[in-house]
This record gives structure tokens, C-alpha cells and sequence, in this order.
């Protein structure tokens, strides 16, 4: 986008809002979205959270694709904690991480937020790749995050389970899943 | 199926003279989230730093921020703490000519719930690869943004605000 340019929209026509979740009084300790269309190029996740765990934080947002529970994922991280970083992978794991969220450690109202791009999801060739942004700041604490996902399948993703990863995600955790062309 | 208006651009901002800052207001409530996309520089004689951010016009100490960034040669990470304000972005200052790309995400804007959190990921080549989640300890709606910054932002600074909405 160059100075003078006219208004530009990189997601005109291309960018679909496919299902929202937005979680209850009761919490949830999943959330799934399912018969996820393969008519897109790629999935975008955009989620806004907060865990019930009161004993330590972050909570992880965990995810499997296609109901698979096997140790077919595995993970790359990096994150701040506003002190040090911090870089480490988790490999032949039974799921992969969309990212971290506040929970009931921090202040009530500091919710997480994260982004995760699902690339080429629906190709039956390959190996899909997860990356997310994500994190939160409770005024004292928090991390800002990157992750990296695999998830070693060649199936077309048709849904995807979202997992709290202790306790549950709380009330007002919103998520949304986008296809993108 | 594929919706024009589900990735809406709210409005854009060319600078056109050096500028110390820039402020989009009565931002419409009928979106789920703001996405702020720009390409920022600090005008001549400027160092590099961050492009702030602050809602609704609240200068009080309700923000707080939390980093990581790679600057090429070390990794780092830092917090501020009731802060005035949060960060959308990074400015490059070091050369004319050089801007810096960004993103920043903000959540759930116009809830009135929950306190709102914005995570930012800003590259200035000279300067940092950088990772950023920014909250503001309010409950209000988000109606409006102002970005400022240390130094005034450069003449061909871009800012575009989209709204996203959800199913």
C-alpha cells in the first residue's frame, strides 16, 4: 500500500465468516466447528479467551482436527514473558496448540486473544501447517506468543476441536472461524 | 457464499505531512473485531520506536503491554505496567524511505464485558521483529483509536482500520 493509493481491501470477496462461537454461563471445556466446507484456500481462526484455571496461567487453546487423538501433531513456540524468552517444541503429541489464553489466575475481565492461520487445509497431499500470534497481558503478566503447528495427516480438514487446556474456557470466549480465498 | 462485507475497510489514513498523530474516530460497533494495518515511518531527524495507542481518548494509566522481539543478534522480552498507553505498531526512524510493517489485532471491541486485549505484530527492518499484546482495563466499546508516537510519523505513513464481522 503506497502513499496516494486508493483504499485497499486485500479480502474483498475473499475472506468468509464460516461459524462463531461464543461461550455461556456454564463455560465449555471444548468447542468444535464442524463440517468445515473444502472450498476455501485456507482457514482462519481468530479467538478472544479466557480459561476457568485458577491455580497457575497461562491455559493453553488446544486443537484437534478431525477428531484425531493419536500423536499425530507436534508443536514450535516462542514467547515472552516480559522478562526472558522462551523457545521450545513439543513433537508426537496428541494436540496442537492455537495458543495461550488468561485464565482465573489474572484479574477477572483480562481475556487472551490469538490468530491462527490454517494453510492449504483441505489438500489431500500434505502435511498441514499451523501459526499463530497470540497472548495476553493481565497489567503485571502475561506473554506475547508465536506457535507453529503439525499436524501429520493428509486428510482434507473438515473439523476442528477446540480444548481447554485445563478447565474450561469461561464466559464471554468467543471464537471465529474464517475461509479465506 | 464469499461475503464482500466480512473484511471491511473502515477507513485509511495517507500522511501527506509529517503528522504526530492520527486518530480514527466514531468506529462503529456492528463489527466483532478491528484490525489496524500500517506501514509507519518516523519522519527525518526521528529515531525509531513504537506508534502508541490509546481508546476512546483515555490518557488515564489503564493500559499494560507485554513483547517479545528479535532485534538480529538477540532475543528480548519486556512489559509496562499501568501505562498510558498500549501499542499498535513500530515506526522506522533510521532511514527515509524505510517503514515499518504491521498488524495489530484488536478483539472484541465493542463488547462492554469484558476488558479488551490487541495483539500487534510489528517488523522494522532496521530495527526489531516483534511480537506485542497490548490490554486497556475498560469495559467500554471502542469508538476510538489515536496512535502517537515520539516523534512526528513520516510523510507516506499508511494506516487502515478494517472491521471484521462474524457468522
Amino acid at each position: 500500500m503506497l502513499a496516494g493509493n486508493p483504499f485497499f481491501n486485500p479480502y474483498n470477496n475473499s475472506y468468509t465468516s464460516l461459524q462463531t462461537v461464543t461461550v455461556g454461563s456454564g463455560g465449555a471445556s471444548s468447542i468444535t466447528f464442524s463440517s468445515i466446507p473444502s472450498t476455501y484456500t485456507h482457514l482462519q481462526l481468530r479467538y478472544f479467551s479466557r480459561g476457568t484455571y485458577a491455580t497457575s496461567s497461562p491455559t493453553a487453546v488446544a486443537y484437534r482436527f478431525n477428531s484425531d487423538t493419536g500423536s499425530n501433531y507436534a508443536i514450535h513456540y516462542l514467547y515472552g514473558d516480559g522478562s526472558a524468552t522462551t523457545a521450545g517444541a513439543f513433537t508426537s503429541v496428541t494436540v496442537g496448540y492455537a495458543g495461550n489464553m488468561s485464565d482465573a489466575f489474572n484479574s477477572s475481565n483480562v481475556f487472551g486473544a490469538g490468530v491462527m492461520d490454517i494453510l492449504d487445509y483441505a489438500n489431500t497431499n500434505k502435511y498441514k501447517t499451523t501459526r499463530s500470534i497470540d497472548g495476553y497481558d493481565a497489567n503485571g503478566s502475561g506473554q506475547a506468543l508465536m506457535h507453529s503447528g503439525l499436524w501429520q495427516s493428509t486428510s482434507a480438514i473438515t473439523s476442528i476441536t477446540l480444548i481447554a487446556g485445563a478447565g474450561n474456557f469461561d464466559q464471554y470466549s468467543s471464537f471465529a472461524l474464517y475461509g479465506v480465498n | 457464499m464469499a461475503s464482500a462485507s466480512t473484511y471491511v475497510p473502515i477507513a485509511n489514513q495517507v500522511l501527506t505531512s509529517a503528522t504526530a498523530s492520527v486518530t480514527f474516530s466514531s468506529i462503529p460497533s456492528t463489527y466483532t473485531d478491528l484490525v489496524l494495518v500500517s506501514s509507519a515511518g518516523y519522519s527525518t531527524g526521528g529515531g525509531n520506536g513504537t506508534i502508541n495507542l490509546q481508546f476512546n481518548g483515555d490518557t488515564g494509566t489503564n493500559y499494560s503491554f507485554t513483547y517479545i522481539q528479535g532485534n538480529g543478534s538477540a532475543a528480548s522480552s519486556g512489559r509496562g505496567s499501568s501505562t498510558t498507553i498500549g501499542v499498535a505498531a513500530q515506526a522506522d526512524g533510521s532511514n527515509l524511505g524505510f517503514f515499518a510493517a504491521n498488524t495489530c489485532q484488536i478483539m472484541n471491541y465493542s463488547n462492554t464485558t469484558t476488558y479488551k486485549t490487541a495483539i500487534t505484530r510489528a517488523n522494522a527492518d532496521t530495527v526489531a521483529t516483534q511480537a506485542w499484546v497490548s490490554l486497556w482495563r475498560s469495559t467500554s466499546a471502542i469508538t476510538s483509536l489515536t496512535l502517537t508516537g515520539a516523534y512526528s510519523m513520516a510523510i507516506g505513513s499508511t494506516f487502515t482500520l478494517y472491521g471484521i464481522l462474524a457468522a
